[in-house]
């Protein structure tokens, strides 16, 4: 790991400030990415502004929302009653994601904020236009089978690894950040970019902007949803495809739907027109079916990751099952 | 800038005083071959008691298994190397470096974690709980590491330290009712030797009978 000044902040302007002055600096949450990056060369800063003491960790209940403060751990937000009971599809895709070790670590900003594991990305010995601007992209004509099937560009064919992120993107949350020129919010569809001709920008958060919470609508997606990851193994892997699925039902008809998938784009997938496929329709494999060809509508493969336009409508129709049936 | 504390204390005695402007000015060099904006630029804003200190050492309190310390360490330094080569407890295991084995489970404030991704100095004020402090104390086992050897729970060892740290956490959390939440909540502690199937029935022995872990 390359060397770097240390300094804690204690005060949320405190470290906008350091952030804005340095643009060598960067926030430092759970460590579990940045340090991880730091060790393989990946990211070099020069200087890491400690945020853990700030008072962000809060997951409160609002008037028509749940706000989640950015330093709430995963693995507390997975077990939080307020969360369980009226955002159970959040808590499914949290407790999806790495292991219970690393979900005391990670945090809900970090989390989201976490890059790519696209592996030429992480071999610093690799072209890639992420880490290297210019240098080419390593997976395009490479090893690509994790790779992008909507939204890529030539630059970039990356996914987002977040599974967190993809339930967030379903629920229509609002990313709450302060900055320099003050406080924005963003709603989480705006939040992760395409990576575009600039794959090295994974967000629009701006220079010194630290993400202070995420808030998320109230809804009625409390019981009929699911997350369903499909990995290489079992537990503690990332996901070649993941699909957050929350449906309203009245009776068997379907009167609101949510979907958004992982592993497929550069940022978690929403997945607008399928869902609208949904409403007013009887909860079937069949109505299941059409809504996953209208979401895979769009969709190209690459020489390794043409699996990935099966699964993914499967995925999706096994998702949608499981909510309506829970 | 109150708000923002320096790793760097400014108690330090006259030799590393000397030792720091020396550092300051040495520092300032080198940083400039390889990026001389920022470097001019913190001079420049009167930072440069900061540049010094990304090559000096921190000031570090801790408690580990119930012992307390005030060290110096380099911010760069994980909690796990800390751990095994400055207080050489050396229980905790490196297996990969990269969170991706649980060879290096730890427990801080009660929590298991990772402890090659987090840095030292990111533990300020933390009680760290490591194999070697797990048992009560005397001759005594503590009741998961006598499940292990009754259960043959390993066989070369080598991630055996980090499971028993994982399995402690995983009654404590109460995440052990089954052999599949069992399975899935120690998801994160990898065995090359494949003793899977005997470390959960060890934390099936040691939930079901009841002993406080
Ligand atoms: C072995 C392994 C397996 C994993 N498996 C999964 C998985 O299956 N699914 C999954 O979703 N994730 C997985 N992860 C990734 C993990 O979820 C992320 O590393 C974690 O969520 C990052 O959070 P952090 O707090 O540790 O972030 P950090 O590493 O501290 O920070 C990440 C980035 O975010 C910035 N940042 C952090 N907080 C803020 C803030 N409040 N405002 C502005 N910027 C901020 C930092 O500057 C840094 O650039 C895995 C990680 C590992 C190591
Ligand atoms: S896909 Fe993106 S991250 Fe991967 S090599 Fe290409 S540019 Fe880099
Ligand atoms: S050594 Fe820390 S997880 Fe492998
Ligand atoms: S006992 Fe050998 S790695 Fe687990």
């Amino acid at each position: 790991m390359n060397q770097f000044q240390y300094v804690r902040a204690s005060k949320p302007k405190a470290a906008i400030e350091a952030l804005a002055r340095d643009p060598n600096a960067q926030f430092i949450a759970g460590g579990t990415n940045l340090l991880d990056l730091m060790k393989r060369g990946v990211m070099a800063p020069q200087k890491l502004i400690d945020i853990n003491k700030l008072p962000l960790d809060k997951i409160e209940r609002q008037e028509g929302n749940i706000r989640i403060g950015a330093l709430a751990l995963n693995g507390a937000v997975a077990e939080d009653k307020l969360v369980l009971e009226k955002l159970p599809l959040l808590a499914q895709a949290l407790n999806a994601g790495a292991s219970a070790q690393l979900r005391n670590m990670a945090t809900v900003g970090g989390n989201m904020l976490q890059r790519t594991r696209c592996p030429y990305f992480y071999d610093t010995a690799m072209p890639c236009n992420k880490r290297e601007p210019g240098t080419g992209c390593g997976a395009l004509e490479g090893y690509n089978r994790m790779h992008a099937i909507f939204g890529f560009s030539d630059k970039c064919i990356a996914v987002h690894p977040s599974d967190m992120s993809v339930a967030l993107a379903a629920l229509d949350a609002t990313v709450l950040v302060s900055g320099p020129k003050g406080d924005r919010r963003i709603p989480f569809a705006e939040l992760h970019r395409l990576p575009g001709d600039q794959p090295h920008i994974d967000t629009t958060l701006g220079a010194g902007e630290l993400i202070t919470a995420v808030e998320v609508p109230d809804n009625a997606f409390t019981r009929h949803v699911h997350y369903l990851k499909v990995r290489e193994r079992a537990s503690y892997a990332f996901a070649l495809v993941s699909v957050a699925a929350a449906l309203q039902l009245d009776g068997s008809t379907i009167k609101d739907a949510r979907l958004a998938m992982g592993g497929v784009a550069h940022k978690p997938w929403r997945l607008a027109d399928a869902e609208k496929t949904l409403v007013g329709k009887p909860a079937t494999d069949e109505t299941f079916r059409q809504a996953a060809e209208v979401a895979m509508r769009g969709a190209k493969a690459f020489q390794h990751n043409a699996y990935k336009l099966k699964l993914g409508p499967n995925s999706i129709v096994q998702a949608l099952k499981n909510a309506a049936a829970a | 800038m109150a708000d923002e504390q320096p790793g760097l204390s400014l108690d330090h005695d006259e030799h590393s005083q000397a030792r720091r402007t020396f550092l300051k000015q040495s520092s300032l060099l080198t940083a400039l071959a390889f990026t001389p904006g920022p470097v001019v630029r913190a001079a420049a804003a009167e930072l440069d008691e900061k540049v010094a200190a990304a090559f000096e050492k921190v000031p570090l309190k801790l408690a580990v298994n119930g012992k307390r310390y005030k060290l110096q360490v380099e911010p760069r330094t994980t909690l796990l190397d800390l751990l095994r080569e400055q207080l050489h407890l050396t229980g905790t295991k490196k297996g990969c470096d990269y969170g991706q084995c649980g060879a290096c489970t730890v427990h801080v404030d009660g929590k298991r974690i990772n402890s090659c991704l987090t840095l030292a100095v990111m533990q300020e004020g933390k009680e760290v709980t490591t194999i070697e402090g797990l048992a009560p104390g005397g001759d005594k086992l503590h009741p998961m590491q006598e499940a292990f050897i009754k259960h043959d729970g390993f066989q070369c060892g080598y991630c055996t330290p980090g499971q028993i740290m994982s399995a402690v956490a995983c009654i404590r959390e109460g995440h052990a009712d089954s052999e599949g939440e069992i399975r899935e909540y120690m998801s994160g502690n990898i065995c090359r030797c494949g003793a899977y199937t005997n470390i959960v029935a060890a934390i099936q022995e040691v939930k079901n009978g009841g002993q406080r872990v």
